[in-house]
């Protein structure tokens, strides 16, 4: 089948095949796990548990709120023993509310209804059983799934796309899941199919993971999921790149790819679709690879929700030289993580140790815009312009050249010659005009009591003369009253 | 010779007389400018810039007798948004955006006045006579009207950290070396 042209994109070194030949091993479970209440896009779930109650694995502990929100389930059996802020795994290393677990050790699962025929569930039961489980984008996005299926059921979609493209070096997790996973990921993926009524299902992987493809291939023979190998690069993995690559259709600017009849779903989700549906098992561990030239044995990990980071790269033989630089995530996106005691949560792939070798910083010279970074764009933008725009705070231009359908990508800091930190003037440019866009919300809401206070004083000083005014009349009628039965009196 | 003389005089008369009716009907009631610049001030009217709250403000600035950076409780923002508006180059170098922060009552030397909650421009605080006053935080603005009127120094702003999810970025070489290429790599 053919497949269709790709605009931009980088070639990064892979350096992959240090865990990408490891089986997946399960992690031990560390003295407490810390699960935030917040691993997904949207409002932060609720906690419903109290401190001191005994859990089971797989029981609610934070259940979601609002339209988009996902809810938080016990990683194993235990003991709640916090609520409350824990270093998160966020870019800026702040703290946001956690349920700390004390497990016990006897991983006893809850009790839940598991269909007898998942296939002869109604979609919208599918949704929802997806929802209640706490599934969310498992390739890095965590937008909560059951939303996704729900929209894409009501836009209609015609195909469904798998993403197991895994573009970012390093990190193999989606890989060794293909290999070790693929009857589950299949039954996951036709499970998803039905939900949302999509005539075919494609599954895009990397031709750089033959074993994964060939695992596939075998997976899905006799059932109508197609698999395909598209060209690896960089970012391949970017839904949208996805969608161009196989069907040669582009999503339009700031639009979703349901606006083109597509829904993307990542490999690993497709799994966590299945582990719930066939088994009822929520989504409370994943696949998280652990890699980096600092690391002595590097593999991927099963890692329950809420292990610190450092359990992680102890499971590993630890590290053989001091890491330059500790990631959260793949070398391209993802962050430098703060510090180890932060957890796994549902979006994170993997965690890098990284040499000074590997990370090779170099300062940051003058612009010759040369256009490298605007041939590397995958959304043909010119991130040179836009840098300049928004070094000289003239962030309504960046705009205007499209800052908002940049996807962060890092495909020009890679290939700049100057190394220019593109990408984190666009990050520090967006999450400006959030600020922005946040504190005009305030002001309108100052103004809305400011004038509602107005408008209360206004009243109050009116009814206040009013009444002035009444007991005024009052008075003089009865003064008028007196006088008159006074001059009465009188003339008799 | 009599025809421009008579073309040209009823030209001039026609659009004198256009020009008279257009005064007429488009006759504009005060001046737009001052509504517009209230509408990008913050309208707690806290009386900070030193005008009679936002109109005054807005007022002084429409007759350019006050600088763009005259109101402390919006910050760069809106610094920016009032220099576009009135065309003039603003110098930002003085402005510091204020650190969120909140008033905060000290219970224990709260003495229940009242006369807080009746200064609070946005209705933020609640109380009743001899009982402890509260402070709503998401209505506060930390305008400190509330600080000055205090008799017991029971009130105070108090800065509050950043929510993750108002947490962003800083602008690249703003920081020092360390943090330089956190995403460059």
């Amino acid at each position: 089948m053919k497949l269709f042209k790709l605009r931009g994109g980088v070639h990064p070194e892979g350096r992959k095949a240090s865990s990408a030949d490891v089986t997946i091993r399960s992690l031990p479970l560390p003295p407490q796990l810390y699960v935030p209440l917040q691993q997904h896009v949207g409002a932060p779930a609720k906690p419903v548990v109290r401190v001191g109650e005994q859990v089971l694995a797989g029981q609610l502990i934070g259940a979601g709120q609002g339209n988009i929100s996902a809810p938080v389930h016990a990683p194993t059996s235990g003991r709640v023993v916090a609520i409350g802020d824990h270093p998160s795994p966020h870019p800026s290393g702040l703290s946001a509310a956690t349920v700390t677990i004390a497990p016990d050790g006897e991983a006893r699962w809850f009790e839940s209804d598991v269909p007898a025929d998942p296939f002869a569930l109604a979609p919208d039961d599918i949704a929802a059983r997806v929802g209640a489980a706490g599934i969310v984008g498992l390739g890095g996005a965590t937008f909560p799934s059951a939303v996704k299926l729900k929209l894409s059921r009501k836009s209609g979609v015609d195909t469904l796309i798998i993403n197991g493209g895994e573009c970012e070096p390093y990190l193999t997790c989606d890989d060794r899941i293909m290999r070790e996973r693929a009857v589950e990921i299949v039954t996951g993926i036709r499970l998803i199919q039905l939900a949302v009524g999509a005539q075919r299902a494609l599954v895009g992987i990397e031709d750089n993971k033959p074993e994964a493809l060939a695992a596939m291939r075998a997976a899905a023979a006799g059932t109508d999921v197609q698999i395909r190998a598209v060209p690896a690069m960089y970012p391949m993995g970017w839904d949208k790149q996805m969608i161009q690559v196989l069907l040669g259709r582009e999503v339009p600017a700031e639009g979703r790819s349901a606006d083109i009849g597509v829904l993307v779903h990542n490999v690993a989700t497709a799994w966590a679709v299945q582990q719930t549906l066939c088994l009822g098992r929520p989504l409370v561990s994943r696949i998280v690879t652990v890699s980096g030239g600092a690391v002595a044995a590097p593999c991927n990990l099963e890692v329950p929700i809420g292990t610190p980071v450092q359990a992680l790269f102890d499971a590993c033989g630890g590290f053989n030289t001091t890491p330059a630089r500790l990631v959260l995530g793949g070398p391209m996106m993802g962050h430098q993580l703060t510090h180890t005691s932060v957890p796994v949560v549902k979006g994170s792939s993997g965690v890098l140790a990284l040499t000074q070798a590997e990370i090779g910083l170099t300062r940051p010279a003058p612009c010759i815009r040369c256009a490298t970074c605007v041939r590397a764009c995958p959304v043909g933008l010119l991130p040179l312009e836009m840098a300049a725009r928004i070094r000289s705070d003239d962030l309504d231009a960046a705009v205007t050249l499209g800052l908002k359908d940049c996807i962060g990508c890092g495909s020009c800091s890679y290939v700049c010659p100057s190394s220019i930190p593109l990408v984190h003037y666009f990050n520090y440019a967006k999450s400006e005009l959030m600020a922005q866009a946040r504190s005009k919300l305030k002001q309108e809401a100052t103004k809305k009591l400011a004038d509602e206070r107005g408008a209360r004083m206004e009243r109050i000083a009116r009814e206040r003369e009013e009444a002035a005014a009444a007991r005024k009349a009052a008075k003089a009628a009865k003064d008028a009253a007196a006088k008159a039965a006074s001059t009465t009196e009188v003339a008799a | 010779m009599i025809i421009p003389i008579l073309s040209l005089a009823a030209l001039g008369i026609s659009l004198g007389l256009l020009l008279g009716l257009a005064a007429r009907f488009f006759k504009v009631e005060g001046n737009p400018l001052v509504e517009e610049l209230e509408a990008l001030l913050p309208g707690s009217q806290c009386g900070q810039c030193g005008y009679p709250g936002c109109t005054g403000a807005a007022q002084a600035l429409a007759d350019g007798s006050a600088p763009v950076t005259l109101c402390p409780p919006g910050g760069r923002a809106v610094v920016v948004a009032l220099a576009a508006k009135l065309g003039v180059d603003a110098d930002l170098s003085g402005v510091k955006d204020a650190v969120p922060s909140i008033a905060d009552v000290r219970e224990e030397l709260c003495i229940g006045c009242t006369r807080c909650y009746k200064v609070c421009p946005t209705d933020a605080i609640l109380g009743a006579a001899k009982h402890i006053h509260a402070v709503f935080k998401e209505a506060c603005t930390a305008c400190g009207s509330c600080v000055e009127v205090c008799p017991t120094e029971a009130i105070l702003l108090r800065p509050v950290p950043p929510p993750l999810q108002s947490w962003g970025w800083v602008k690249p070489g703003a920081v020092a070396a360390a943090n330089e290429g956190v995403l460059a790599a």
